[in-house]
């Protein structure tokens, strides 16, 4: 009956050994990004079932999801980049950059593009600042820091997403992706 | 460049230290067995006391001493490693936790002896997701080596490491908050006291330390209190990994000991200004430092600011503070008024939203900011900017709310010029307003501006 708990039982019983007993609720956090790993965001079902696990109820589970920006509580794109254009970065160019992403994928920062493939957000601080402009790539629970970047480097990363995406192409958003790749092909 | 040895970034002198057996044949875990089989608790404590070493993430509070507030007729003890690094222009802990991370763990695992705590947590922001999966898979690797466990070298002593992620709140590099967090709530601070060396986490005496902080301790603990003060200035001994960010030719992460000059750091290091040009300002302790005016000619030359030693008190002396030393660098291209807007419109992200000056300040600043850089301002929009900052200053539970402030009354004040030159440029066609009031919108991913 509760999912999160039947799927995952070995990688839930490691999690929750890390906290004293009495004191479970300290797996909120752990639970909810195994949650939001299987569907790229924390469902409704989601938050009941972890508030079960823990002995809490699920609006104290929904105002972490909530307050943390790294949990999501709605569908998103399947790979999310995520631009810092915090001060340190912005003197590095990371707000042109930005616009420059933006404008090659067509959306807005904070919009998802129409293949569903990919979410552009403007973030704070990454830590690298050394290495601007720069993006994370946030992809099921993969995080991966994309350094130094140029707008044609963050295309061919852009193009070859698409292009094995369109190679699984047992989703629909497949087709399409390899339809629009092709677009941009013809355009660059 | 020749680089002199390093004490804290040694995977820079010697590959591969990020392997367990390259980490032990370069000494690793020989101050462990140091500390577990010929010193007690006290005398590791009475160790770091004497080096002098200070909290690396941003107070400078020194360790040893606030090892010493905790009670021993309370227990548990923990033992919390803040790994949470968050501000703007820092990115030290994230280099020494991927690069060298035994000596970091080794450092926990001393700090966890030292305050006779079993139990160590590290909490590291959710963004370093990827570092905490490798932690995790190492202090697995210390576990099978017996050097995590029970019995630990023969003695009575048993130590457990655990990773916590966080999911992006800067809030939570804060102590009380990230206590909060760890403890599966929100990340908003607490009120002290009690302070966490009494009532930390799950109402037991913890200690709360920086990555840095820690990676000092096997050193410390296998050479002696002498050896480390022979580094850095009597008042700031040791050395500090300074993030050097912004506007120079090589930006990144410096090991360099206490009291070397911005100078020094700027020229010798970061190669310089891009173009050459000159500096005009300098954030020492990232996005919350109080800004350094720096007048001088292209050529780096006289300018007594650029001499002042990097070290907790000199900082200090010319009105700033050296917090956890994310030297961000601005030159004359930069607009101040410019600057401050990112500044603010951060911690307006990044309020935690508790405390009523800090969650309206920080959006009013924001807003204010904003008008005023994009030439939709009127000059007494100056001076109520300067208003709200003052209004926010000494009314916060924590540190957030006055961090929120530095820039904006510093940067008015040095360089008032530029932000009358934002005000009377023409105005940029208005945008639509975000819907991103705090009380508005619970949720606080940044989803345009």
């Amino acid at each position: 009956m509760n999912e999160i708990f039947s799927k995952h039982k070995e990688e839930v019983e490691q999690i929750l050994a890390k906290y004293p007993g009495d004191f479970k609720r300290s797996a909120v956090m752990p639970l909810l990004y195994i949650a939001q790993r299987e569907q790229g965001y924390v469902t409704r079902e989601a938050m009941a079932e972890i508030a079960e696990l823990l002995d809490i109820s699920t609006t104290d589970v929904a105002s972490i999801v909530g307050f943390y920006s790294l949990y999501y509580e709605e569908p998103q794109g399947k790979y999310h980049i995520q631009v810092c254009n915090d001060l340190p970065c912005a003197m590095r160019g990371a707000d042109e950059y930005l616009k420059q992403v933006c404008d090659y994928l067509g959306v807005k920062v904070g919009e998802t593009t129409a293949d569903g493939l990919f979410t552009v957000e403007a973030v704070k601080c990454l830590a690298a600042c050394h290495h601007a402009p720069m993006f994370q790539e946030m992809h099921g629970d993969r995080l991966v820091y994309h350094e130094d970047q140029t707008l044609e480097k963050t295309i061919a990363w852009i193009e070859e997403v698409r292009r094995q995406a369109a190679e699984q192409g047992s989703l629909s958003a497949g087709s399409q992706a390899d339809s629009l790749g092709h677009e941009r092909g013809e355009q660059s | 460049m020749s680089q002199q040895k390093h004490i804290l970034l040694r995977h820079r002198d010697i590959p591969d230290i990020d392997r367990l057996d390259v980490y032990r044949q370069n000494g690793g875990f020989q101050a462990f067995q140091k500390a577990l089989t010929s010193m007690t608790p006290a005398d590791v404590s009475a160790e770091v006391k004497n080096s002098g070493l200070r909290g690396r993430g941003g107070a400078g509070f020194p360790t040893g001493l606030k090892w010493s507030f905790l009670p021993n007729n309370i227990w548990p003890h923990y033992v919390v490693c803040n790994a949470d690094e968050s501000e703007p222009g820092t990115f030290k802990d994230r280099e020494i936790m991927e690069r060298n991370p035994f000596q970091f763990l080794e450092g926990v695992m001393l700090c966890a002896y030292g305050v006779q705590a079993n139990v160590a947590y590290i909490y590291l922001r959710g963004e370093f997701y990827q570092v905490a999966k490798e932690l995790d898979r190492r202090i697995r690797q210390l576990e099978d080596a017996g050097l995590l466990g029970d019995n630990l070298f023969g003695t009575d002593y048993s130590l457990r490491l655990y990773t916590h992620l966080g999911a992006g709140a800067y809030i939570c590099g804060e102590e009380t908050a990230l206590l909060e967090s760890l403890e599966g709530k929100l990340g908003q601070p607490r009120l002290r006291p009690p302070f966490p060396a009494v009532y930390g986490l799950y109402g037991k005496p913890t200690v709360i330390n920086n990555v840095e902080t820690l990676t000092n301790l096997p050193p410390i603990i296998q050479n002696g209190a002498d050896w480390y003060k022979s580094y850095g200035t009597e008042k700031s001994p040791g050395v500090k990994i300074f993030s050097l960010s912004g506007r120079v030719k090589r930006p990144g992460n410096y090991e360099l000991p206490l009291g070397t000059t911005f100078r020094e750091l700027i020229y010798t290091y970061g190669g310089g200004i891009i173009d050459d040009r000159p500096v005009k300002a300098i954030l020492p302790a990232g996005a919350s430092s109080a800004i350094i005016r720096v007048e001088e000619g292209a050529d780096g030359g006289s300018g007594s600011v650029l001499d002042t030693p990097m070290d907790y008190e000199s900082v200090a002396q010319i009105g700033s503070q050296l917090g956890s030393a994310s030297v961000i660098v601005a030159d004359d291209t930069i607009n101040m008024a410019w600057l401050v807007e990112k500044t603010v419109n951060f911690f307006k992200h990044e309020s935690c939203g508790k405390c009523t000056p800090c969650r309206e300040g920080t959006y009013w600043m924001n807003h204010l900011a904003r008008r005023i850089n994009a030439g939709q301002a009127d000059l007494e929009d100056i001076d109520l900017l300067q208003t709200v900052a003052s209004q926010i200053t000494g009314k916060c539970l924590c540190a957030l709310g006055e961090f929120s402030t530095m820039a904006v009354s510093t940067g008015i004040r040095q360089f008032r010029a530029d932000f009358e030159a934002s005000v009377q440029k023409p105005a940029e066609e208005p945008e639509p307003q975000p819907v991103d009031h705090p009380a508005a919108s619970a949720d606080r991913a940044e989803v345009g501006r």
